[in-house]
């Protein structure tokens, strides 16, 4: 089978699956420090308890994030040494000091929060929180860096054949950077707001500790609300930068194969036959695309056709456009659940306003919450599918090619087997994240304390509540 | 010829020797809940007794690999690729061993328990052997090509050499990990880790002087820095001796830093033998990656110095504040998470 065709699958497969629990671990760290403070301000054991319940959660959460994290690191020399040799110069760094500025005070200070409610003053256990959700977003910033590295290569020379770094500071300024960490973490705190309100809005369903979820559900659907517009507000940012970075990118993801005219309007839907070049069927919002890439009402944006010649004279003979279906729809998926999880966001925080929370009435909402637990993955992984995939055939674009990154030394079936093994793996850490969870939502944060009474008297059955 | 190449391989050999210091316990500590545990209460105590700590320990093997990464992408990339399957394994390992800590005492079902013992014990045995194998292999020499291409048949990694090696690391982390243990915990757990200890010194005396003795026979790193490596297994010596004595004597944070001590020595040597190799080649010296033309550019390295030596004092201050807040010992009345 072919290597760069199996190389690609297990690093698509591991990261897809590794970010569906970053952004948890990133946006739940916040709420629950969010909770924490409250706790710590007002004296209000309720918050407490939100903190530890919403705090289960996390931890179950946090701990496959972690492990299918140290894959992500090992993978770029196991699966992508020609790349790893290429580019460890520039790319290297911002992973090293991801391990040594987040990784160390997101690991020792969560275990100080685990551990430390009996051991520490309040204060100190709230900064535990705080730090832990802090290193979550450094995290986030480094690996950004190293990711803009590859959309938009910026603080480097080539010498002997290979990337080398020559500004530092150029690296982590980089304008790619920029827009794509808001855009991220933003949507990673959209990501722990959703999960927060969702649960919440079934427990609500189902009548139970209702006061304990509706307040969870205030503040899960008030920061849901707000990074998922401030999200949109980088998003697009983003996609100028793009127009003016990875044209080919923007041009695959609207379709547009010939360069469009001007004003250019924004295509929702079409046919799209890749062996032609040409879109049947087109539905089309005049002006739309303009603003979205200028801020004007005019101004065309480049046609992959025209791309590709400029790239051949640039770059020599070679195919430069992506997978322009996946580009194209995997945009169109993200922008969907964006809007929906606005809509979402924005009714629920007008319920909240209008102290409507509990009502009968509110039961479809409610159940429309429980499935909007779904759109922040479904828009982290399209986005970054769009992003990845229409940065192709390029792992640093303009500089390296995909095919040539992958480790010569590594066979067809080694990867074969690993693909096998840690999908199956992964596999079985996904079931048994979702039934834990399953779990401790049914359990409630009340059933938990009870049980934590008995405890005192028992040793035996101090983690009673996990049954 | 002291440079920025030779502070960057001191850097990378004191994160794995820290690692192998930090996890080394967590590695033993794990393979002893199926060793010294007789009941599901000593289990969860002795995987409470690393409860707070085994994340950030890991976290020393990611920053190596980082470091190595950004400071000599070739070992890192030679490294990562040429041993492909047993870093598979490594990382499977780690995988179902932290989530087996994290995850074995959220329900009660026997079948659950069990299946989690199983992982944290295969996951905590695996990464000590397969590293030790993979360090022996940096010492042996591998068929490294002209382009820094490692294609490593089975026999060049899986040999009486390595595996010799394997072993002694092994074991070491599982002495290292009972004695960490007769820190953290009291009565009849606490006596019965000091007992395997004391059991498992004299194989880990024979396993260490077998390795060393095929080290001196099978590579060149006695011929190359055969005095300082002399001073070193000296020293060694003494303080493995010293590790049994402190433990009869039941001077347990003593005999705790003994073992450790053997780790760091055992570690410091293989980094000294090697320098200012990196990885050797069996197929030509002129092949061998070194500290030079495995490395990154000079602006690169520079930058990286004044980065590191900036944090790690952050690091390594709050990593000691966190093993001063849990300094007691664990019971069974203790904040049991797992």
């Amino acid at each position: 089978m072919d290597m760069v065709f199996l190389s690609r699958l297990q690093f698509a497969s591991t990261t897809i699956f590794h970010f569906i629990f970053v952004p948890i671990s990133i946006g739940l760290a916040f709420l629950i420090a969010i909770m924490e403070t409250m706790y710590v301000r007002t004296g209000n054991e309720e918050y407490k308890k939100m903190a530890k319940f919403w705090g289960k959660l996390f931890l179950i959460n946090f701990v496959i994030g972690i492990v299918t994290g140290i894959l992500q690191e090992f993978q770029f020399g196991m699966n992508w040494s020609n790349y790893s040799r290429f580019v460890g110069d520039v790319f290297g760094a911002p992973l090293a000091i991801e391990a040594l500025l987040a990784f160390f005070m997101e690991s020792t200070f969560i275990g100080l929060w685990i551990f430390g409610w009996d051991r520490l003053s309040k204060k100190v256990h709230l900064a535990c929180i705080w730090l832990t959700a802090i290193g979550t977003t450094f995290s986030a910033f480094w690996i950004l860096i190293a990711n803009s590295f590859m959309q938009h290569p910026v603080g480097y020379e080539i010498n002997n054949g290979r990337a080398e770094m020559n500004d530092f500071f150029a690296l982590i300024t980089n304008g790619q950077a920029l827009v794509e960490m808001p855009h991220t973490v933003l949507g990673a705190l959209a990501t722990g707001a959703f999960l927060v309100t969702g649960i919440s809005a079934y427990k609500m369903l189902k009548k139970q500790d209702v006061e304990f979820f509706k307040k969870s559900f205030q503040i899960g659907i008030t920061v849901a609300l707000i990074s998922t517009f401030l999200t949109m507000v980088a998003g697009h940012a983003q996609a100028q930068y793009l127009v003016e970075t990875q044209p080919m990118k923007m041009a695959a993801s609207e379709g547009l194969w010939e360069t469009s005219e001007d004003p250019a309007p924004w295509t929702v839907s079409a046919f799209i036959d890749v062996d032609k070049k040409e879109n049947t069927g087109e539905i089309k919002i005049p002006y739309l695309l303009s603003i979205l890439s200028y801020n004007t009402l005019d101004g065309s944006v480049k046609g992959m056709n025209e791309l590709q010649a400029e790239y051949i004279q640039k770059y020599g003979e070679g195919n430069y456009i992506p997978p322009v279906k996946t580009t194209f729809w995997s945009f169109r998926i993200m922008v969907v659940a964006g809007t929906l999880m606005l809509l979402f966001g924005i009714y629920g925080v007008y319920l909240g306003w209008k102290k409507k929370l509990v009502s009968k009435s509110n039961k479809w909402f409610y159940r429309f919450m429980v499935a909007g637990i779904s759109f922040p993955f479904i828009a982290n992984t399209s986005g970054w599918i769009m992003t990845e995939m229409g940065r192709q055939p390029w792992t640093v674009f303009g500089l390296m090619t995909t095919e040539d990154s992958i480790s010569p030394s590594v066979s067809a079936g080694q990867v074969l087997f690993s693909i096998i093994t840690f999908c199956s793996v992964y596999t079985i850490l996904g079931i048994i994240m979702v039934f834990l969870f399953v779990k401790v939502i049914k359990k409630g944060p009340y059933l938990m304390d009870k049980k934590e009474e008995k405890v005192n008297s028992d040793p035996f059955a101090k983690e009673g509540f996990h049954v | 010829m002291f440079d920025l190449n030779v502070l960057w391989f001191i850097l990378v050999a004191v994160l794995f020797i820290g690692f192998f210091f930090l996890e080394g316990f967590d590695f033993g500590v794990g393979m002893s809940t199926q060793i010294i545990a007789k009941s599901d209460m000593d289990r969860r105590i002795l995987i409470n007794s690393i409860g707070p700590f085994w994340d950030a320990n890991e976290v020393w093997l990611i920053t190596a690999g980082g470091a190595l990464f950004a400071a000599f992408p070739h070992w890192y990339a030679t490294l990562f690729s040429g041993f492909y399957t047993p870093l598979v394994v490594v990382l499977l390992a780690l995988i179902v061993r932290a989530t087996g800590f994290e995850f074995r005492a959220k329900s009660d079902h026997p079948l659950w328990k069990k299946s989690w013992d199983v992982c944290i014990f295969l996951g905590s045995l695996l990464p000590p052997l397969l590293f030790g194998v993979v360090f022996a292999c940096f010492m042996q020499g591998l068929p490294i090509d002209k382009n820094m291409e490692l294609k490593a048949g089975f026999f060049d990694i899986v040999n009486y050499y390595t595996l010799s090696g394997g072993l002694t690391v092994l074991v070491l982390c599982l002495v290292h990990g009972l004695t960490f243990t007769t820190l953290r915990t009291v009565g009849d757990l606490q006596d019965r880790a000091r007992r395997t200890a004391q059991k498992l010194l004299p194989v880990l005396g024979i396993l260490l002087a077998v390795f060393c003795a095929l080290t001196y026979i099978k590579t060149d790193l006695f011929h190359e820095r055969g005095t300082i490596l002399s001073f070193i297994f000296g020293l060694a010596v003494i303080v493995f001796v010293l590790s049994g004595f402190f433990l009869s004597r039941k001077k347990d944070g003593w005999a705790f830093g003994m073992t450790g001590g053997v780790i760091i020595l055992a570690f410091t040597a293989v980094f000294i033998g090697l320098f200012p190799r990196v990885m050797i080649s069996s197929i030509s010296d002129a092949f061998s990656l070194t500290i030079t033309n495995a490395a990154s550019g000079h602006y690169s390295l520079k930058v990286m110095t004044i980065v590191a030596l900036s944090l790690l004092p952050f690091v390594l201050g709050y990593q000691i504040w966190s093993y001063i807040v849990f300094r007691k010992r664990v019971t069974e009345k203790s904040h049991l998470e797992y």
